[in-house]
């Protein structure tokens, strides 16, 4: 399968990324070089094959539903690049 | 310029003898390590970070403790931590732009362990971005450099701690490996190195790149060492739900076990594409193996082929969607006047992050997309348990698997980075243990030209302690893993 310059751009919006216009060729060929090795997997017959998710079909292991950490806010909120009153800030989206 | 106490190449055995008898101090051995790192690591770029003042006050803290008697098998070891594990108070970038400003709020699971163990951080290491990578090239922070021939790659993804390991930066290090990302550089750089079974080591605090993969494991100069370092790393974590609830396990327990009666699988798909020179490293590893009593017997792993391209749909799926939380919002870059909160996003996303890592998000976005994921990621996944399977039905006859680490020794810079599917297939025999989650070690087993070969060893599952004493009883037989590279001294600080 090879994609085209409409389902490039369609999948670099829904993946929150800008492809530059005069590298959309080059991105394009990128790709379907990559799915021309991934499409190697159509010549295996799964049929009636399980999907194996992770390494031995691990259960998701469960605990307590007990509050096991503190509130860091202040310290987790260093890291940001603009907070204020405990709130992330971001360009206003509702008017 | 500190004087050197000690050769930079000591195991963890010598140096605990030497600490302990008071030859040289923690301190001492720490400034001998910061220096040594000064005066070489401008050619190598194994570290983004050197943690000098830090590991100068751990390592009199250890000191301290020695003189009370309160010793571990730890204490006062340095070490370097490879750049993706979060480390509370210092820079963690994973290689990127994106995490440049990034100073961790806490530390990795992986951090904590090995601080209560007494262990002193020299610094973090070098990396692909994001672990995305195999030569190391793919670093904001400039390529690493193989301290065997600096002309060439120390392959990657833990670039840095292969490299720093090598070099003698530190006697131990950590790593993550994903699809190869320790095996390879080990092999490359002539170190040990070993990713434990899928779950053995919590993942908490240690930067996401494929989820259902991603494992820590170490380098070391030799197995013994490996095996003292990853014993203190493994155990249950209630932070990692997916880390194996098992208690800490001592993986040393079978150093001394001889080879006699263990039989080793060598998996015919594996041998035949090899280069002659490859090739016959590895026949003769596999004759020491025989030689101490091992059992060779002929195997097959029918879906190897397919594991590369079932490993390039898993992970740049897992990791487009682990990387959605890079957004300019809470934490890491963020563009300049974003217009509105669409530009932020997209802006932040596109100008931090490097080419190999927006190429693996758009294939993993594109994969998982309506229409295509059945095609695509449902494929994989049934590749996946083919492959995994493989592996089950050849551990019904033997105990340990053979392979070569990867294709051929260290290649030089710029020579691959162009090609992206030259470059992915250095992993074609490192991936397929990470689909089936199993553990694989690397160990010299000779050089090509001037440049170390690895052979792999791999595991069934939570058997890190075979994998562990086979390479220590390889190690008693052969000298590969004491061979050491010679750096030149440019004399230029790290700052």
């Amino acid at each position: 399968m090879a994609v085209n310059k409409e389902t490039v751009l369609t999948i670099a919006t829904l993946a929150h990324l800008e492809i530059a216009i005069d590298q959309v060729d080059d991105q394009i060929d990128r790709m379907n070089r990559i799915l021309d090795l991934v499409d190697e997997m159509q010549a295996v017959n799964t049929h009636e094959v399980r999907p194996l998710a992770t390494p031995f079909d691990q259960v998701q292991r469960l605990r307590a539903d007990e509050v096991t950490e503190s509130n860091q806010r202040e310290k987790l909120q260093s890291v940001a690049t603009r907070t204020s009153d405990g709130l992330y800030l971001v360009p206003r989206f509702v008017e | 310029m500190v004087a050197h106490v000690t050769t930079p190449f000591q195991s963890i055995a010598e140096i605990r003898a030497n600490l302990d008898d008071g030859t040289y101090s923690c301190r001492e051995l720490a400034e001998s390590l910061i220096s040594r790192i000064e005066e070489h690591d401008n050619d190598i770029n194994a570290f983004i970070t050197v943690t000098a003042d830090d590991a100068r006050s751990t390592a009199d803290a250890q000191d301290v403790l020695i003189a009370k008697g309160q010793a571990g098998p730890l204490t006062g070891i340095p070490l370097a931590h490879k750049d993706i594990f979060c480390t509370e108070g210092v820079k963690t970038s994973a290689g990127s732009k994106m995490l440049d400003n990034f100073i961790a709020p806490y530390s990795a699971t992986v951090v904590a362990k090995l601080k209560a163990a007494g262990c002193v951080t020299l610094g973090k290491t070098n990396l692909d971005e994001f672990a995305m990578g195999s030569s190391n090239e793919n670093s904001y922070y400039g390529p690493v450099r193989n301290p065997w021939q600096t002309s060439h790659v120390p392959g990657g993804s833990s670039g840095g701690s292969a490299a720093a390991v090598a070099a003698g930066f530190c006697p131990v290090s950590t790593g993550t490996d994903t699809g190869g990302s320790i095996r390879q550089p080990a092999s490359m750089c002539g170190v040990t190195g070993i990713k434990p079974t899928y779950g053995r080591v919590s993942r908490w605090g240690m930067i996401a790149f494929a989820s259902s993969l991603d494992q820590a494991g170490v380098f070391a100069r030799n197995a013994e060492d490996a095996a003292i370092l990853l014993s203190a790393m493994t155990g249950a974590d209630p932070r990692d739900s997916t880390c194996i609830d098992a208690p800490i396990a001592d993986l040393t327990q079978e150093l001394s076990t001889p080879l006699t009666g263990i039989r080793i699988g060598v998996p015919e798909q594996y041998l035949s594409e090899l280069d002659a020179p490859m090739a016959d490293l590895l026949t003769s590893a596999l004759f020491e193996m025989e030689a101490g009593g091992a059992k060779l017997v002929d195997i097959s792993l029918p879906h190897t082929r397919y594991a590369v391209p079932a490993y390039y749909v898993i992970a740049p799926a897992e990791c487009s969607t682990n990387l959605s939380r890079y957004d300019g919002v809470r934490f890491g870059y963020r563009c300049e006047d974003p217009e509105d909160i669409e530009d932020l996003y997209k802006r932040s996303r596109s100008e931090a992050f490097g080419d190999e890592v927006k190429q693996r998000i758009l294939v993993g976005t594109f994969t998982l997309s309506t229409g295509y994921y059945d095609a695509y990621y449902r494929k994989a996944q049934q590749i996946r348990r083919l492959i995994h399977q493989d592996f089950v039905a050849a551990f019904n006859s033997v105990d340990v698997i053979a392979a070569p680490t990867c294709p051929g020794p260290a290649f030089r810079l710029l020579e691959k980075i162009s090609d992206s599917i030259a470059m992915y297939l250095q992993d074609i025999y490192t991936i397929p243990v990470n689909l089936a989650g199993l553990p694989g070690l690397s160990m010299p087993i000779g050089q090509i030209g001037e440049m170390p070969v690895g052979m792999q060893l791999i595991g069934q599952y939570l058997d890190e302690a075979r994998l562990l004493g086979m390479a220590h009883q390889f190690q008693q037989r052969t000298d590969w893993h004491l061979a050491t590279p010679t750096l030149q001294a440019t004399g230029v600080s790290h700052g």
